[in-house]
């Protein structure tokens, strides 16, 4: 009985596991605050390697491991660090997580790794790594910042895996390497075949693509830059 | 010659943020007048050739496999190429560092337009791409250091190209969705179409 009481008055100090805030914090990043269509942030490294929806992904998951990591270190941290080397912490503790995905992919799926090559160091880079540790994770609680870091890390994800999808599909006329086109003409008997679009397998693609992505998201938040 | 066609092709082929989508960041935020566009393309260019070379010496003589048998015969055996980011990200900031005194001193007025930007250089995927393909592709150290020029001037021509497009889009009537960013994007992407010319060039 004791134990069940302890429990209670602590649920009364702290908040619940998910609370109303907490919940926020992850799917603010996902549509309204989004990081890349919203904020501006990190459009740097990871746009290179939308071509394919499987480098995109392994990206993704990358940038999701590095971001709630480094939320989490710098929140720990953030009592210690003297303001004014913050920066150079920061990027110690980006670039050592970093370097640890690095050598992951290198051992276990060293394809991969060829594929992405330097793009996965350019991580360190992106902005929105250094701009949740800046804006969150210097004046936050761990779990919070996890939390902030995984949401922002989110919202990053699915727009990189948009485009990759448009880029794919019509670039290459396949999605996750299954080849689309060739089975819907392959359904009409092959009496025609769907003609890939060069212009979105270029880097020009990425940038229409996400201009377009960028259009339909902001008019349906009604967001407006001046 | 062979230099001269290594810096037209980081220039316009390879260029930096058509064909890599290194530095989107500032080149999106900075982009809103052709002056500040100018100082940040000027502290790139700068930032590049400074450190692509410099990076160049750090790989060669520490972080190769092999690269500290200078030093005694029984280091000939270690691979140090792991500390790679840690250490071309040290040596960017402390670059970075420098660079932003020496404006401050010699062109205040330059310090205070480029604001907030001239440290996050440092953080400028531009920079660290730089140093991380000049490692990947093997080059010497004279070609690391026409690279960083090149790769820099490549930036300094799309950044500016931009803010003066952008300057003359504010009299046009942009849908509401599409400001801002939105445009921006395509317009990169319309940019990225005609530097896309270059490509067939074969120097």
């Amino acid at each position: 009985m004791s134990t069940e009481t302890a429990e209670v008055k602590e649920t009364k100090v702290s908040e619940a596991l998910f609370s109303k805030r907490r919940k926020k914090l992850i799917s603010d990043p996902l549509i309204d605050d989004n990081p890349i269509t919203i904020q501006v942030l990190g459009i740097c490294s990871a746009l290179a390697v939308t071509t394919q929806m499987q480098p995109t992904l392994v990206m993704a998951i990358s940038v999701i491991f590095v971001m709630v990591m480094a939320n989490l270190t710098i929140s720990l941290l953030r009592n210690t660090i003297p303001s004014r080397v913050r920066i150079i912490v920061q990027l110690a503790v980006v670039a050592s997580l970093v370097t640890l995905v690095n050598e992951i992919l290198k051992a276990f799926a060293y394809d991969m790794y060829k594929e992405l090559s330097v793009f996965v160091g350019l991580i360190i880079t992106n902005c929105i790594v250094m701009g949740r540790l800046e804006a969150f994770a210097l004046g936050n609680k761990p779990y919070d910042s996890v939390l902030d870091g995984f949401g922002s890390a989110l919202g990053y994800s699915w727009i990189i895996l948009a485009v990759a999808f448009f880029r794919e599909l019509l670039g290459s006329g396949s999605v996750f390497g299954v080849e689309i086109y060739d089975g819907i003409s392959s359904l009409f008997g092959g009496e025609f075949s769907l003609a890939t679009n060069g212009l979105m397998v270029s880097p020009v693609g990425a940038f229409i693509i996400l201009g377009l992505i960028i259009w339909v998201q902001r008019t349906k938040t009604g967001y407006v830059e001046h | 010659m062979e230099l001269f066609s290594l810096a037209i092709r980081s220039i316009f082929i390879d260029n930096m943020v058509f064909a890599y989508f290194l530095g989107m960041c500032s080149f999106l935020a900075v982009s809103k007048k052709v002056s500040t566009a100018i100082g940040l393309g000027a502290a790139v260019i700068f930032v590049l050739t400074v450190t692509v070379p410099v990076n160049w010496l750090l790989n060669e003589f520490v972080l190769k496999e092999g690269a500290l048998s200078w030093a005694s015969a029984s280091l000939a055996g270690v691979d140090l190429t792991f500390l790679r980011f840690i250490m071309f990200i040290a040596i960017i900031a402390a670059m970075v560092q420098l660079v932003e005194m020496i404006v401050e001193k010699f062109a205040p007025a330059l310090y205070g337009a480029l604001g907030i930007f001239l440290p996050l250089i440092a953080v400028n995927c531009a920079i660290l791409g730089g140093s991380l393909f000049m490692a990947q592709r093997d080059y010497t150290l004279a070609e690391s250091a026409v690279y960083g020029f090149g790769s820099g001037t490549g930036f300094f021509l799309a950044i500016v190209a931009l803010a003066a497009i952008r300057e003359k889009l504010k009299y046009s009537n942009v849908p509401n969705g599409l400001k801002g960013l939105g445009i921006t994007m395509l317009l990169t992407g319309l940019m990225g179409i005609a530097f896309m010319s270059f490509m067939g060039i074969d120097l």
